[in-house]
């Protein structure tokens, strides 16, 4: 009994100790004082050295946590109990999150930043006026190819993935929203309907898609593709932009007849509590070089105008990840639809799955 | 006294069945009973057992489930017969459960390398003259994955029972005149299968909802259960309708243990 208690003492002894030492190291690095700034932002999606940068110019330090998709920083947002100062929604996330009160609009007078992004990328649907929110990166849904196995002819426009050619071919990215946007473009239809006669034609057409489709997949598509697994595949401009990089023989195309276009955007959530650092590192990164540095670190399309401007003429002029000004103009985004809405399309694209 | 430090006994394992057998289980049952606007409804269940899709899908589950169960009770009973009768058995136990210890990502993640186009099963089809085959992504390959997953869960309760088998009874088995064949069949086998059982309860249940191996190596071409429950947990929020079919397995669950459970004679006539 003695040893037991022994042990215990002893136990709770370390802990206090170490509990201690990490109070101590937090806040000698200034986390938990007030001259930081809690950034809530996907992984991997900020250039480290920006964040050392604002460090020096404002004395704020950056906090930085990370999650892997907007449902789960909207579960963990709504929960309470967080202190994040910003985070990072995709659009039909900032409507939802506005709707749900989640937000504090931003206070134009002290956002001195504006003049610098694309107007053609500002006031959209999701967010009139951007009152809430600022956009970070842009991006589309488009096919990724492998000119190994496949002529750039070949596949400029979605129709294309039906060709009796491609048997067994095609990675598709497991998302209902973007598969079945995509058979509703090329069938000529929003792709934010939600009439369920169309949404059952896109099923359809989808169903006559299925011989064609290798598999379903989701971040793995990344490493199939770079592996040369498959010489086709349906994904995202930002995961084509990471499988370029690995792999010279891949090659990404937005077909022109219509696509998704994507955002993300920094918001301010309900329980933000360092006003000041936050507009200071939002003036700081809507500054065109630092929005340039964070572009070419991460290799997605910034928003900002100016940032684009100094880009390499290699990066700015790649029709891949900056389309032609034609194109853009048949892009479509996303409107966050009702849970009833969003049923709709999954069950529509649960059924196309089943079938294939 | 005495009866005072019983029960003090039973706290930690009574609080263990509230706070993580009953309570999840009653939230799942609870959350099943909500639509999407948090009204309290029983419609989810009309909406599953009216729903072609979602009866197909169970159909398929089952299936996949059974052809898993099956293959594994095939190759895992000669497994722990064979490794019964080695000298150094605890030892080669130990290797055939090494495996669970690592995470079953990772080893999906190996099997990808494995039948990746470029892969070592290609590499070898190859070399006999065969030629690289498509085996990623296909039904046999998600069952061949799976089967391998799940094999150690049945080695270890055969292995239990055969080590619990007197060897007085096959020693008697052989002396009456009994062949090889026929010990096994009549007094062997009939007495380790409540080992086979308890397997069973351990591989078919889980084998009903791998959603992950559904979408790694089957490619979303196998659908299952938990695909579904994926779905609706993460992608609609849905979660009264993810509930609903999680009610739905444990349902299964119990059907499963009661036909492989023990059925005690009671006054019956023993065999």
């Amino acid at each position: 009994m003695k040893r037991l208690v022994t042990m215990v003492v002893g136990l709770l002894a370390i802990c206090g100790l170490l509990g201690y030492t990490s109070n101590r190291l937090e806040r000698s690095s200034g986390s938990t004082g007030d001259k930081v700034l809690n950034l809530y932002n996907w992984g991997d999606y900020i250039d480290p050295s920006l964040l050392t940068k604002f460090q020096k110019e404002t004395g704020y330090h950056v906090n930085v946590e990370t999650f892997d998709s907007n449902e789960a920083m909207y579960t963990k947002i709504n929960q309470g109990g967080t202190h994040y100062d910003l985070a990072v929604p995709s659009e039909y996330m900032v409507a939802k999150m506005k709707r749900a009160h989640l937000l504090k609009p931003l206070d134009q007078s002290r956002l001195t930043g504006w003049q610098n992004y694309d107007s053609q990328f500002l006031n959209q649907p999701f967010d009139r006026g951007n009152r809430y929110s600022m956009p970070y990166f842009w991006g589309t849904l488009g096919i990724i190819y492998n000119d190994k196995f496949v002529k750039a002819s070949q596949v400029q426009h979605w129709q294309d993935l039906w060709s009796p050619k491609f048997r067994d071919k095609i990675m598709l990215i497991d998302s209902a929203r973007d598969i079945m946007g995509m058979s509703l473009v090329t069938l000529h239809k929003s792709m934010n309907t939600t009439d369920p006669a169309t949404l059952l034609a896109a099923e359809h057409k989808l169903n006559q898609l299925a011989p064609n489709v290798k598999a379903i997949v989701a971040d793995e598509i990344k490493m199939y593709m770079t592996q040369n697994e498959a010489p086709l595949a349906v994904d995202w401009s930002g995961e084509a932009a990471e499988m370029l990089a690995n792999n010279q023989h891949l090659h990404y195309v937005v077909p022109s007849e219509g696509s998704n276009l994507w955002f993300d955007n920094l918001v301010i959530p309900k329980t933000a509590q360092h006003t000041n650092a936050i507009y200071a590192f939002l003036n700081f990164m809507s500054q065109p070089k630092n929005a340039a540095q964070n572009a070419e670190y991460i290799g997605y399309a910034t928003p900002n105008r100016k940032a684009k401007a100094l880009l390499p003429k290699s990066v700015r002029d790649d029709r891949q990840f900056y389309p032609t000004q034609a194109t853009i103009d048949h892009l479509q985004v996303y409107r966050d639809l009702s849970p009833t809405k969003v049923e709709l399309y999954n069950d529509r694209y649960l059924e196309f799955k089943m079938h294939h | 006294m005495t009866n005072r430090k019983t029960w003090l006994y039973f706290i930690p394992y009574g609080l263990w069945l509230a706070l993580f057998v009953i309570a999840p289980v009653a939230l799942i049952i609870y959350q099943s009973f909500f639509d999407l606007g948090h009204h309290f409804t029983v419609a989810n269940y009309g909406t599953y057992f009216q729903s072609a899709t979602y009866l197909k899908m169970t159909l398929n589950s089952v299936w996949y489930a059974f052809l898993i169960t099956l293959f594994t009770v095939l190759i895992s009973y000669p497994t722990a017969y064979f490794l019964h009768q080695l000298k150094h058995r605890q030892f080669w136990l130990l290797l055939v459960i090494l495996p669970t210890w690592i995470n079953i990502l990772l080893k999906a993640y190996a099997f990808i390398g494995i039948f990746s186009q470029a892969g070592l099963a290609n590499q070898f089809l190859t070399f006999i003259g065969i030629g690289p085959q498509q085996i990623l992504f296909t039904n046999a390959s998600f069952i061949f994955v799976a089967t391998y997953i799940q094999i150690p869960f049945m080695i270890l309760p055969i292995f239990n029972a055969l080590d619990d088998l007197n060897p007085a009874f096959i020693n008697a088995s052989k002396d009456l005149g009994a062949s090889a064949w026929q010990t096994f069949h009549r007094v062997i086998f009939p007495l380790t299968l409540p080992g086979v059982k308890a397997g069973v309860q351990a591989v078919f249940i889980p084998s009903l909802s791998l959603f992950m191996l559904t979408r790694l190596i089957g490619g979303n071409k196998v659908i299952t259960l938990g695909t579904a429950i994926e779905e609706h947990f993460l992608t609609t929020m849905n979660w009264g309708m993810g509930s609903t079919i999680g009610v739905v397995l444990i349902v299964a669950m119990i059907i499963v243990m009661t036909l492989t459970g023990d059925q005690k004679p009671k006054g019956g006539t023993p065999r």
